[in-house]
Order: structure tokens, then sequence, then C-alpha cells
């Protein structure tokens, strides 16, 4: 079963977000999305200074089968974007929660988000 | 609709499969990585279930005169022990099914349809051998695809992994099989129809087996394999190898609204070798004479991006195509699609876009298949 990472925060649509008070917040889609999408193949991440907005489309997760949005969990602007995940996607199945990390934003607003035990409840993750 | 299962659902479970529904059967879509899946049978073996497939036998005095009224291709011309890829179409011309057809003499054919359909061609089969002349042929339409099983050893190394599961005194029968060749023999202790068809572009075999000798088959053949790198691979990898060999998926490349002429299968259509009349013929002769309006061709991605079934194919901004399948082709790194394109597009090379969900992405009409395996 995927594993849910515990110390994170959870968005409906499965991405996964660091809150870091002090600095910008790290977002990533969750184990659970990665191993439901297949082998990534391809992602098309916001720019650095756009800014993204709690619960809307931010760019693309294109899988060998299929292509779904990707989501911001949080309203806020992108400061960094992880060049690695563009140049091999497959990063994002094989660590979803570490090197396959997506974006950084400094958070302005949350969404709704999840603990790790309501999302892992929810979607079947394992702790 | 009831969902079906296979007699391999239990061993599909405990290797981890997720499952997919496929023509109404649950089926595994990978075990782990659908990429890996494809590059073990382009490299080394893969191992498949299709026991979702239908078998239907054809016998009787008229078995070969009936199947050339049924189908589009002249059955009665093939040699026992050999298979033919054929279609079966309706009164319009439209296609029922592809599907692949092994003579086992003159009285005895078997037919196999694809998952979703089988019920269907099981039912026209039988339908068409009442109404089809006056009296009737005189064959026995079975449908068994409730009690046989299919399995699927496919890659380069698959002739060795059969060799070791066959007596010395019958390795010649696999060794000297051609493609598109069968014979009945014994594999790891159970009887067989040995194949050496495949929907992958890789040499390989298809094994038909009993359904309670499926599992222990399944398992012989994954741990012969071992030593060779065989891994149990889903639909997933089965469609995008299929995909880089250029071959046709029922409800994707074919349907109903499709003629054969515009999916490239005119030669499948024998309507110079039959005489007599089969099911379709005028329409298709109406077809042929017609021309086609669009054509399947293979697109070649330029950018990153593939496009999927259903997305537009533009040419200079207007709607000159459809997408039927697509993805990025994990054997040569680029996105290939299949699609029907309006005719004066269709010359290899020309530049198209797909309509990438808005983004206009660069494509190139190039030869199908896109990928053949040296010999």
């Amino acid at each position: 079963m995927a594993k849910v990472a515990a110390e994170l925060k959870y968005s409906a649509e499965h991405e996964w977000i660091a809150i870091d008070g002090s600095g910008p917040s790290v977002i990533g889609v969750s184990a659970v999305a990665a191993e439901a999408l297949g082998d990534i193949v391809y992602v098309d991440l916001p720019e650095v200074g756009s800014t993204v907005t709690a619960g809307e489309t931010c760019g693309e997760i294109e899988s060998t089968k299929s292509v779904s949005d990707l989501y911001s969990p949080v309203t806020g602007e992108v400061t960094e974007v992880n060049d690695g995940v563009v140049s091999d996607p497959a990063v994002i199945n094989s660590d979803p929660y570490g090197a396959g990390w997506l974006f950084k934003v400094t958070v302005t607003e949350e969404g709704p988000l999840l603990s790790a035990e309501e999302y892992a409840s929810k979607n079947g993750g394992e702790l | 609709m009831s969902e079906k299962y296979t007699a391999l659902y239990e061993e599909h479970k405990q290797l981890g499969a997720s499952f997919t529904d496929f023509g109404g059967w649950q089926m595994p879509l990978k075990y782990s990585s659908e990429l890996a899946e494809h590059h073990a049978v382009r490299n080394a073996a893969g191992l498949f279930d299709l026991s979702h497939m239908g078998e239907v036998w054809v016998t009787g005095p008229d078995a070969a005169a009936f199947l050339d009224y049924a189908l589009v291709g002249k059955l009665s011309a093939i040699a026992d022990g050999k298979a033919k890829y054929s279609l079966i179409c309706n009164a319009d011309g439209g296609i029922v099914d592809d599907l692949i057809t092994y003579r086992f003499g003159d009285e005895k054919y078997l037919v196999v349809p694809n998952a979703g359909n089988a019920p269907t061609v099981a039912a026209a089969l039988a339908e068409r051998a009442r109404s089809g002349k006056v009296g009737g042929f005189d064959v026995i339409v079975g449908d068994v695809s409730a009690e046989m099983s299919l399995v699927a050893v496919q890659g380069p190394k698959a002739e060795a992994i059969l060799l070791k599961l066959t007596d010395e005194a019958q390795h010649a029968l696999v060794t000297d099989l051609k493609y598109y060749a069968f014979n009945e023999l014994t594999v790891a202790g159970h009887d067989v129809i040995l194949a050496r068809t495949g929907y992958t572009g890789e040499d390989g075999f298809e094994l038909f087996v009993a359904n309670n000798a499926a599992a222990p088959l399944w398992a012989s053949v994954a741990e012969a394999g071992a030593e060779f790198g065989i891994v149990p691979c889903g639909l997933a990898s089965r469609d995008s190898l299929r995909l880089e060999a250029g071959m046709p998926l029922y409800g994707n490349e074919l349907s109903l609204e499709r003629s054969p002429f515009d999916a490239g299968l005119g030669p499948v259509v024998a309507l110079k070798s039959k005489e007599g009349d089969f099911v379709g013929r005028s329409a298709l002769e109406a077809d042929r004479e017609a021309g086609s309006k669009r054509k399947l061709v293979g697109l070649k991605g330029l950018g990153r991006r593939a496009g999927r079934g259903g997305y537009p194919v533009l040419k200079d901004g207007n709607v000159v195509g459809e997408v039927t399948s697509g993805q990025p082709s994990p054997t040569l790194g680029y996105p290939v699609a299949m699609a029907y394109v309006d005719v004066e597009f269709t010359e290899l090379g020309t530049a198209l876009d797909i309509d990438l969900r808005g983004k206009a992405e660069p494509f190139e009409v190039v030869a199908l298949p896109f990928y053949k395996r040296q010999k």
C-alpha cells in the first residue's frame, strides 16, 4: 500500500505540503496519487514568481496512461521549482516525498488541508 | 454488467496487481511499473494473462466455406496449423471485431475474438450459420470462452523459456514454429495449443489451456523464465507495446463506424480472391470504390507531450482528424499516436498538431509501425 508521510499535510486533490512557518513551503504529490497515475513521464510546473491559488490548477502531470491537473493546496508566490523532476519525472514515482518534490511557495493563505491520518483513511494509504 | 474474473485472478492478487475493468473483466493493469513491464518484453520476456479473450470453435463439414461467408478473409485458403488475422463485419461494412482464426483442419477452426466482443461474435457466427444459406451451413459454433484460458509469453527470451518447459522430443515443434502458426503439445505437463502469435511486436507465443491448468502453467512459466528476467505484465504495457507495433485496438482504432479501408486493413478484405458472397461484401465494395475520406496514420511527437484518444488533430488550427490512441513511447523515447486524419494530410512527413487540452503540440505523419524488432 502506498505510503502517507505522517509529518505532512494533504489536499483532497492529493498534493502534500510541508508547511514551514519561517520560509517557503514545499509541495508535491502523494505516493497514493503517484501510484494511481502510473509511471510519470512529464510534469508542467508553475513558473517561479507566479502566484498560485488554493484549489486551482497550476500545472499538469502526465503519466504513460493519462494526464492530470496539478492543483495548488495553498495560495502564494512560487519561489522555486524542482528542475530535477522536470528533467526526470520518474523521481516523482520513486521518491514522492523527497527528491520528487515539485515547487515551493511563500504561503499567504492555506486551502482546506487534511492531516496525514485523515488523508490516509480517506484514500487508503499507509501511515 | 457483473464483473468477470479469469482463472488467474488469485495469482494476480498475490503478485500485487492493480486491476482495471476491460470488456467486463477484472484484469491486471500492471504489477509494478508499466514501463518496467514494457521494457522487459522488448529486452527479455513478459508473461500475460489474456484469458479475457474469447475462444469459439467452428466445426463441421461446412466450416471453411462458412468462415469465408461470415468473415471478410479467405479462411478456406489457410493451411492446417496456420493462423490468420481477419475481421468480422456487419452488412454495412462496419467492423464488429478483429480476430485471429486458427485452422486445425478443413472441418475444424478456432476463432479468437476480443474480450468484450466475444459474446457478440459468437452470437453473430451462430446467426450467420443459420441464415447464411438455404438450410443453413453444416457447422457447429461452440463458444468455449468460459472454459479456456490464454497465457502469452512474449519477448526475445520467449522461445528459450518454452524450450525449458517442453520435452526434448518436442523441441522442434517449438523452434520450427513459424509466425502465425501453431502446434498442439505438452508444456510443463499440460496440454496446450501453442501459437506463435502476439500483440507486442516481439517474438512470442500464446498458449491456450484449460482453465484448471492455467494457474499451474502460469507458475511453471514464471519459474522457468526467472533466469531470463521474465516479469508478469498487465494491460498497460500490453497497450503501449501494441501501439509501438502499430497494431489496432478494437474500440480505439476499429469500430462499427470505421471501414477496414480507412483503418489500412484493405488487404485483409478478400474482395478479389473470394468469389462468393460474404457478410458486408457489397458495402465494402462500395467503400473501396468511394475511397477513404480519413485514414489511419502514425504520428510522431516532436515535443515531449503525448496526444491521447479523442484529442483533435489540427492543420493550421483547423481540425483535420482525431487521435485514437497515443502515449509516450517507452522504447523510442518520443510520443506516438495513431489518428484518423483527412486523406489530404496523410502523406509521410506532413506536419500536424495535436490539440493537447488547448495547446497545439507539433507532430509529424510517420509510417506504421513505429517500432519493428531486429530479426
